[in-house]
């Protein structure tokens, strides 16, 4: 590895960073957005937000950033700069996951919780801003991060469309030294960093908010469930979810 | 937007065979995923910490690191330490063994919601450690994940067009060679679109109803 072939991967890097930034904002506006929606109580907009999650959680994310790049264009006239493209592609496949995220949280508030707010009298966006929100918030974060990890992963994707991320700038490096085990064991190991990072992060952030509404950050994992896994070695692992 | 619908009927009997590639990638990734998944939550619950955590570790890992970096690692990889397989089963045995890092925390999950009274019953019986697993422990932890086993398959149905990325011809390694043959791109990327959504939908429907039958 010369360090021009350094320079490469670090480039590949912040490709990468930038395409995980900017493809999680657009996810988690639609998660909030269309997960908000399916609480409405006009059933057109249940509808569709539901359908809306159903088409993009039903197709490869793979498929629609190939449906991004080479079928927009000519259908509207217009490209796309690849990492818009990119980020389009992933923050609508990965926000409806994320909406199914937001719909479960704000479904799992306390039903006395809307009801007070009923009896105060406050319209339904302030019960949703003031009172449901904030409450559904935290717990929403756990599998926010799951779900962030999942989207880190799907950034590389983008690479078959030949954009120059981390797992690009993997390839060039192994068609210039005409070697592979070293290159894609750094590439799987930065990523890999990059995931620690960023589940470190997310549970930071689970405890601030927490803190905020005066719970501790549980594990989604009962005392005696606590015992056995110390028991037994197993970490308490990545959040809830599992059986989602 | 121009459709054409010539370009369809052209693009069907490719796709037909795309279609059959796609669902034994993913018939065989699932048994891969389940069997080694199975394995792995087993070999988490031994008594050694020389076991467990090079399993935790390198498990963790897999599940934390891209599907397609991967493909590539083995794709590339394992011929130069003098191992070739096809293209196919490269992609198979990928995907399996990302995905049995996920199965291995349902395993975990459905062993820990066995109640700690089963157990009790067994060592009060005085069955040995192998019988316990295989009559008691399984039976009732894996009929309670079965349910969210087929997630995973769902969810690795729309991983495997990444398969063609190391020059499998699945669903979409036919679109897009239909697409560089005839540069007509919207009617096969959309076709197979579709085909996604559609198969992703029935096997979310055909889930149900087993979760139903399962549970009562």
């Amino acid at each position: 590895m010369t360090p021009g072939l350094w320079e490469l991967v670090l480039k590949g890097i912040w490709t990468t960073i930038q395409l995980l930034v900017l493809s999680a904002l657009l996810a988690a506006a639609v998660s909030f957005v269309v997960g908000i929606a399916r609480t409405h109580r006009l059933w057109t907009v249940r509808f569709l937000a539901g359908f809306y999650t159903e088409v993009f959680r039903g197709t490869s994310a793979l498929v629609m950033i190939f449906w991004v790049f080479f079928v927009l264009p000519p259908a509207f006239g217009w490209q796309l700069v690849p990492l818009w493209a990119g980020t389009l592609a992933l923050g609508l496949t990965y926000g409806a996951y994320g909406s199914e995220i937001v719909r479960g949280a704000l479904s799992a508030v306390d039903p006395a919780q809307k009801e007070g707010g009923v009896a105060l009298s406050f319209t339904p966006w302030q019960r949703m801003r003031l009172i449901l929100l904030p409450q559904a918030v935290p717990e929403m974060i756990p599998p926010f991060s799951n779900l962030l990890i999942e989207l880190l992963k799907g950034t590389a994707l983008v690479s078959i469309m030949g954009m120059g991320d981390l797992a690009f700038s993997g390839n060039l490096v192994r068609l210039a030294l005409q070697e592979s085990a070293e290159i894609y064991t750094y590439i799987l190991l930065i990523y890999f960093v990059i995931a620690f990072l960023l589940t470190r992060l997310m549970r930071g952030l689970e405890q601030k908010l927490k803190a905020g509404v005066g719970k501790t950050p549980t594990r989604g994992v009962s005392a005696h469930e606590l015992k056995r896994a110390e028991t037994t070695g197993v970490g308490a692992s990545s959040g809830g979810g599992v059986l989602g | 937007m121009k459709w054409d619908w010539q370009a369809v009927a052209d693009f069907m009997p490719q796709f037909w065979d795309g279609l059959l590639v796609t669902l034994q990638a993913l018939a065989l990734g699932s048994v891969i995923s389940f069997a080694l998944g199975l394995v792995w939550a087993l070999l988490m619950r031994a008594p050694s910490r020389w076991v467990t955590w090079p399993v935790g570790v390198v498990t963790e890992f897999v599940r934390n690191t891209p599907l397609l970096v991967q493909l590539f690692f083995l794709f590339y990889v394992l011929p130069e330490w003098g191992i070739t397989f096809s293209a196919l089963t490269t992609g198979v045995f990928a995907i399996g063994l990302h995905y049995s890092t996920y199965t291995m925390q349902v395993y975990r999950a459905g062993i820990e919601a066995v109640p700690v009274g089963q157990w009790e019953a067994a060592t009060a019986l005085n069955l040995p450690v192998a019988r316990t697993w295989r009559v008691v422990i399984l039976p009732q932890a894996i009929r309670r994940v079965v349910p969210a086993l087929g997630n995973y398959v769902i969810a690795m149905l729309k991983d495997t067009p990444l398969l063609m990325a190391i020059t499998v011809l699945d669903m979409l390694g036919q679109a897009r060679l239909f697409s560089q043959e005839n540069f007509q791109f919207t009617e096969p990327l959309t076709v197979i679109g579709v085909a996604f959504i559609l198969i992703s939908y029935l096997a979310s429907l055909l889930l149900r109803a087993l979760e139903r039958r399962l549970v009562h």
